[in-house]
């Protein structure tokens, strides 16, 4: 829903009797309360310095939490999403947790990964935005609407890490700075530690988010807040009785540490700001602030224009028609090439196929040649033995007959002799 | 002794400098699809519910508008009846004017805003006027101002959310509702009725309404309504409240009740009279009062309450999500077909395919 401009050409007018259209606020809120509303957090701080345990007790509730290690190569981000629900309330709640933030030896790179994933998340909105068939409706809003900058309890000063980080993301989303485990700090200490913290974010440019005091129902109590910045918290899901009560609390030998005691440390007084008072200005600060400085950079990063040249209005669609074009024609070039480059290579295979196959045809000629001279060798072999083995048996046969002969004429002198004996 | 060689077509990787950014993807927040939503019980009151609080002081500081546009031949109390909607002088009544003024060559259109405030909610009130409608004697085409003037704000809106430096806050000039005045004959709709909200039914949210209803009975007015109702789903008019908008159960239940009784008989007047000691809004004829507000008498009431008191909001909704969406996807496919002359078929995302192929080239 979009709120309307302040008026320049409406007159006022009375009424005479009740209308009825007081109920409007309740019909919207109706709606969305049918709805559901999105809120999605990134806890940005080194592991181990309270980010999830903060979030369960702001919550009061037990969200999966992972022991992170110290040795993570880079820094990731690890998202969850819960719903939550309260009376008549649904909130689908996001969670955004740094993993590995200022645990490597090099941290130059460490605040380009949160850049990014913010990023990501307002591109993925915009490309739904500018998409022909659209539902925003019914947009899951991964957007992150408020930024919790954990600041370790040194008690001196910013690091610079801290500094760079935050100087990077004030542009992209509303920071607001805690001091982490801040029972380990005196509340001298800590006095002279917010003011230190803030002076160097006002002298680094920092712009930290501010709760809004333009509406006079919660002016008072934001400025009042606002005064506070950065909140000192302690985070805690256990529990300790304390008089007849049973109180979220820190034990330690020389005492209790109570969460939700306003002496000894801001929880309350976050939670207060961030969800009972202003959550509705952090969603709204990032979809009007935050999101349309990113849309207004992107899209003239990718040469769109209000006015051209001549400073006519161009509408962006006649741009992007344009672009479009050139865009259609760049893309049929590379194809093009691509085409005669895939064509290039089939015929290069093709003729070494060839060329394989004209070696492999010339082998083979070769070795049938190879054969029949060998094969004709051998028929000339076999035939001079078939020769000789023909003389022969006609020998023998020749022997043969003279022996038989000379076996008859033996038998007929026999013959003869005895007869004349 | 095969050799064997294979042809390596090079494939450009993607050079991305591998971080390791786990995103979620963006969720169409559909019931029972949401894939890694957990559901958590809260051990102790947290203070979310006060988010109704914050948007409630938000909206009312804001501000809302409305436009409404109200269409029917001159002459059947449009003007009347804004003014008892709205308990004021919103529209100035034109009465008996002389011979010359009076029929208009063609329909033109007067918009007129108003600021009222009620128990500290601000609302910038546009009521559309359209004389000339339906007034002459060839009235063919007659709806084409009409149509072109919502056509127009929804251009200029579009216009507006295209900018790449754009208003915080979108000037919604839109009609949120239109207000199509049937007279009273007691027969059936007539071709100009169904003509007119044929068309404009599927740009716009329609209302209808007989006008002067104090000239029928009470089983008059049934039979009328009914023959209406048939004749609007026999020609397939689709009048708000849309039964396709429906968003769950509840609606459904609400919204079929106001469908079965729709067009509301209306009568208007601002003038007061006493009624058994009480002070009423209503006309007074020879035989007798007839009370605006009196739900024994006429139907103002549940159309006040239709218009104001409980579908306001929804109005401009389908107006917003709905007819704007669809004028939307309608001139951006236009606007695509006619600059490629290559592709039959307009891109279903036009722009973001740019982003995608860019980061690709």
């Amino acid at each position: 829903w979009r709120l309307p401009p302040p008026d320049k050409n409406a007159r006022p007018l009375s009424l005479s009797g009740h209308v009825g259209f007081d109920s409007l606020p309740d019909q919207l809120v109706n709606k969305s309360t049918s709805q559901g509303f999105c809120f999605n957090i990134l806890c940005i701080g080194e592991t181990g310095i309270g980010k999830s345990t903060l979030m369960d007790t702001l919550f009061n509730t037990n969200f999966e939490n992972f022991e992170s290690s110290h040795f993570e190569p880079r820094v990731k981000l690890r998202a969850q999403t819960y719903d939550l629900q309260e009376s008549n309330v649904r909130l689908k709640l996001t969670i955004v947790n740094t993993v590995g933030f200022g645990d490597q030896m090099n941290k130059q790179e460490s605040y380009q990964h949160v850049v990014d994933y913010i990023d990501t998340q307002f591109e993925s909105y915009l490309q739904e935005e500018l998409k022909i068939k659209r539902s925003l409706h019914n947009y899951h809003d991964s957007r992150i609407h408020a930024c919790l900058y954990f600041i370790a309890p040194s008690g001196h000063s910013l690091k610079s890490l801290d500094l760079v980080t935050m100087k990077k993301l004030d542009s992209k989303v509303n920071i607001i700075p805690v001091i982490a485990k801040a029972d380990t700090i005196s509340k001298s200490e800590l006095h002279k530690f917010k003011i230190k913290i803030m002076s160097e974010l006002v002298s680094n440019g920092v712009q930290i988010y501010q709760f809004p005091t333009d509406d006079e129902t919660v002016s008072k109590i934001n400025t009042a807040m606002n005064g506070h910045l950065p909140f000192a918290v302690v985070g805690s899901t256990e529990e300790v009785k304390i008089g007849n009560k049973m109180v979220k609390a820190r034990q330690y030998p020389w005492g209790v540490v109570q969460v939700e005691n306003e002496n000894h440390c801001d929880f309350v007084k976050l939670r207060e700001m961030l969800i009972c008072v202003n959550m509705e200005d952090l969603r709204e600060q990032t979809h009007t602030r935050h999101y349309e400085l990113y849309r207004r950079c992107k899209l003239e990063e990718m040469g769109f224009r209000d006015t051209d040249p001549e400073s006519k209005p161009v509408s962006l669609q006649e741009t992007y028609e344009a672009k479009r074009q050139e865009f259609l024609q760049e893309l049929q070039r590379r194809e093009e090439e691509m085409r005669q480059t895939f064509v290039q290579r089939v015929k290069e295979k093709e003729a070494e196929l060839k060329e394989a196959e004209r070696e492999l045809q010339g082998k083979f000629e070769q070795l049938k040649r190879l054969h029949m001279e060998e094969k004709s060798k051998l028929d000339e072999k076999r035939k001079s033995l078939e020769d000789e083995m023909s003389s022969f048996s006609k020998k023998k046969a020749a022997a043969e007959l003279l022996q038989g002969q000379a076996f008859t004429a033996n038998s007929n002198l026999k013959k003869d002799k005895d007869r004349k004996k | 002794m095969e050799e064997e060689r294979e042809v390596e077509l090079q494939v450009e990787e993607d050079s991305e400098a591998g971080r390791e950014t786990e995103i979620p993807p963006p969720q169409l927040a559909e019931p029972g699809t949401q894939g890694i939503i957990r559901g958590r019980d809260l051990f102790g009151y947290v203070g979310i519910e006060a988010v109704l609080d914050q948007m409630r002081r938000k909206t009312m500081k804001a501000g809302f508008e409305f436009n409404i546009m109200v269409v029917g031949q001159s002459g059947l109390g449009k003007s009347t009846l804004v003014n008892t909607l709205f308990k004021s002088k919103v529209s100035r009544k034109s009465c008996t004017p002389s011979y010359e003024e009076k029929i208009s060559r063609t329909v033109h259109l007067k918009s007129v805003s108003h600021i009222i405030e009620e128990k500290g909610v601000k609302m910038r009130l546009t009521v559309i006027d359209t004389p000339g409608f339906g007034d002459q004697i060839n009235n063919e085409n007659c709806w084409d101002p009409i149509v072109k003037y919502i056509n127009e704000q929804y251009e200029k809106y579009l216009t507006e959310e295209l900018h790449i430096t754009r208003k915080r806050r979108i000037p919604d000039t839109r009609v949120h509702c239109c207000v199509y005045f049937l007279p009273a004959t007691g027969h059936r709709l007539r071709p100009i009725d169904v003509e007119f909200m044929k068309r404009l039914g599927k740009i716009v949210s329609i209302v209808p309404v007989i006008a002067k209803a104090d000239t029928l009975t009470m089983d008059e007015r049934l039979d009328f309504k009914q023959r209406i109702r048939q004749d609007l789903q026999a020609s397939g008019i689709r009048v708000y409240p849309q039964k396709e908008y429906d968003e769950d159960v509840e609606d459904r239940i609400r919204n079929d009740k106001i469908r079965e009784n729709i067009p509301f008989a209306v009568v208007g007047t601002d003038k007061e009279h006493q009624v058994n000691g009480n002070k009423v809004l209503g006309r007074k004829t020879k035989w007798g009062i007839i009370e605006v507000e009196n739900v024994a008498h006429c139907e103002f009431a549940n159309l006040r309450d239709l218009l104001v008191r409980s579908h306001l909001q929804d109005l401009k909704d389908v107006t917003h999500y709905i007819h704007y969406e669809t004028y939307r996807v309608r001139r951006l496919n236009e606007s695509n077909a006619s600059v490629s002359g290559l592709s039959a078929l307009p891109l279903e995302n036009g722009i973001t395919e740019k982003y995608e192929a860019q980061s690709q080239l």
